[in-house]
């Protein structure tokens, strides 16, 4: 039974089907998608702009909702949930990691990192120390008081990736996440990314054009006009 | 499950330029606000302290101040010789028959003459009154035609000092003294004898009558017999309370005037937090995105953008309230419409008017905030990430 379990998919899409409507036409986005993602996987998502892997994402991640078929993760159908049922489980089962980082400029890296906690019934001192202990694990400690602008573009896709993970979601998903970054910094973000999934377990999700960062998934998709194609290795 | 506070206050610091000059312009509205509750405060405080908790104040019935209302010698005699009414030390009876007159004087430095009241009174008068302590000179003298200015009519008209003489009721009258009366209405007055003054004036009839109660409690048993007596035809009130009466017709215009221009102005006020706070939310699209995708509810986003119009208008209060404050060093003058004489009162800021103060630049921001909060709460997620 134990087996069973530990081989269920964290990810099951059934039939996924998105469309957005854009000047009174309906444009597809994604037909038919069917995938299974693993606890553990560490996958990227590949294709061209405009296939429909950054609306992938944002489906898994439960901030869209597909217009037909079904969407379980970690056995949970996510299309069911309402509006504030999804933004709970969200914050408890998803970390983001986005292209531009996505942090408050007005808060501390330490207060960005905690802003997850905030919506956890977490004391104020065990905030405190999950971030940063969080801050630490991406070699941030001397930086938790510097405001985003202080920082450079690999520092702060480090605070980002500290936010992501600092309450420890089931899925971590990644947007581009080295799309703005350097060589050294991205190299930097991918090779952290490898080992939350190596060492931690994390199931890592994440949306690259970047061949090179594609590498360092386990298993990579592509996507083609809103298709998954069987490019898959 | 609230943004924190850090985020929101230091969004409006960040922003302090814009910050400054919507807060301004909640400001100039609360201070407009604020000081009409100051002067309306200012005006009723004025006139109930003229007034003394214990003292009865008789006049004619219908009338409704001092200057309207005579009462006959006949009458004085019988309503002093009431027994509610208390006995001095000196075994008089502390009842004061006055006259009240007005006249028009100059200002200092205006052509125009206001409206002053003369209040002819008496030593038991002065004695009724322990709020009316003398600031320069001596008392008049009864039988003389000496008169004894309030502070307000020393401070603002002409030939009002001691040693000056004022002409009127074809008589020089010489002014000997000057009183403070604690602010209250008798500061706008001049006083002298009554006798002197209702002589000048071609009065047989006094115009009021203030009598101390030998005990509170007679208020109800004296009222009722002045009521009953058919050679009475006169009523009496607490003087607090008609003196309070006085304060209406003015305070309603104050209210009424005041406080429809604030309605105007906060219109204004309110579209400028609004446009500042679409600004606001304009602006971090992106922010409030990946606040949602984090897990952050609608209804946290609206308490934040809320809560940033509650601290903007909060700021706005305070910075119109420090300046209203100060108007509590200046006086202001005025007609009292109920009496048609000058009056002077200041700007009086209680913890009241603090409190209606705040409210209403908390109503002001809240409701100048919340169509921009509604529309960062109601914010599409995937559309806001795409606006980075």
């Amino acid at each position: 039974m134990a087996s069973t379990e530990a081989m269920s998919p964290i990810v099951e899409i059934r039939n996924v089907t998105k469309a957005y409507r854009r000047g009174g036409q309906i444009v597809p986005v994604l037909t038919d998608i069917t995938l299974d993602i693993h606890a553990g996987e560490f996958t990227a998502l590949m294709g061209p702009s405009g296939s429909g892997k950054s609306t992938l994402l944002n489906l898994i991640a439960g901030i869209d909702r597909p217009d037909a078929g079904e969407l379980r993760v970690d056995g949970l159908d996510v299309t069911a949930l309402g509006e504030t049922e999804l933004a709970d489980w969200r914050a408890s089962h998803i970390g983001f990691i986005f292209q531009f980082y996505n942090l408050m400029p007005v808060l501390t890296a330490f207060e960005n990192v905690e802003l997850p906690l905030m919506l956890t019934p977490l004391s104020r001192a065990e905030r405190r120390e999950r971030v940063e202990l969080t801050l630490a694990m991406v070699g941030l400690t001397d930086r938790q008081e510097h405001y985003p602008s202080e920082l450079s573009g690999g520092q702060q896709q480090r605070v980002a990736i500290a936010r992501a993970i600092v309450s420890d979601p089931t899925l971590i998903m990644a947007d581009e996440p080295t799309g703005d970054l350097d060589r050294v910094s991205a190299g930097d973000v991918l090779g952290f990314m490898r080992r939350l999934n190596d060492e931690v377990g994390k199931t890592i999700i994440m949306v690259t054009h970047d061949a090179q960062a594609a590498k360092m998934a386990r298993r990579i998709l592509h996507l083609e006009k809103g298709v998954l194609t069987n490019g898959e290795r | 499950m609230v943004i924190p506070i850090a985020y929101v206050a230091r969004n409006l610091w960040t922003r302090r330029l814009t910050t400054a000059l919507t807060a301004g312009g909640l400001a100039l509205v609360v201070f407009v606000f604020a000081t009409v509750l100051m002067l309306d405060a200012g005006l009723k405080r004025t006139l109930v302290t003229t007034g003394e908790r214990d003292n009865v104040i008789v006049i004619r019935k219908g009338a409704e101040n001092e200057i309207q209302s005579g009462i006959s010698r006949d009458q004085a005699r019988i309503i002093e010789m009431h027994p509610a009414v208390a006995t001095g030390a000196d075994g008089q009876r502390m009842a004061s028959k006055e006259t009240v007159v007005l006249i028009s004087l100059l200002r200092r430095g205006d052509e125009k003459p206001s409206n002053v009241v003369i209040r002819g009174t008496s030593e038991t008068g002065l004695g009724l009154r322990p709020q009316v302590k003398l600031t320069g000179g001596r008392t008049f003298t009864p039988g003389t035609s000496e008169i004894i200015v309030g502070s307000s009519i020393a401070s603002r008209f002409d030939n009002t000092a001691i040693g000056d003489h004022l002409d009127f009721a074809q008589r020089s009258w010489t002014v000997v003294g000057t009183f403070d009366a604690g602010g209250s209405g008798f500061d706008s007055e001049v006083w002298g004898d009554v006798e002197q003054l209702m002589q000048s004036f071609r009065r047989t009839s006094y115009s009021s009558m203030v009598a101390r109660l030998a005990d509170p409690g007679l208020y109800e048993s004296f009222k009722a017999d002045i009521d009953a007596d058919p050679r009475l035809a006169n009523e009496m009130k607490r003087e607090q309370l008609f003196y309070s009466d006085q304060s209406r017709a003015l305070s309603t215009f104050i209210n009424v005037l005041g406080l429809t221009l604030s309605i105007i102005f906060s219109i204004g006020a309110m579209i400028g937090a609004m446009i500042t706070m679409y600004a606001s939310v304009a602006n971090r699209v992106g922010e409030i995105g990946t606040l949602r995708a984090l897990g952050f509810k609608r209804r946290a986003v609206l308490g934040a953008f809320l809560l940033e119009a509650l601290l903007l208008a909060l700021a706005g209060g305070v910075a119109g309230l420090l300046p209203a404050s100060l108007m509590q060093f200046a006086s202001f003058s005025t007609v009292n419409f109920q009496t048609f004489a000058d009056l002077s009162f200041r700007f009086i800021l209680t913890p009241g008017i603090i409190v209606k103060t705040m409210l209403f630049a908390v109503a002001m921001g809240l409701i100048g905030g919340f169509l921009p909060a509604v529309r960062a709460a109601r914010l599409n997620i995937v559309d806001a990430l795409r606006a980075i």
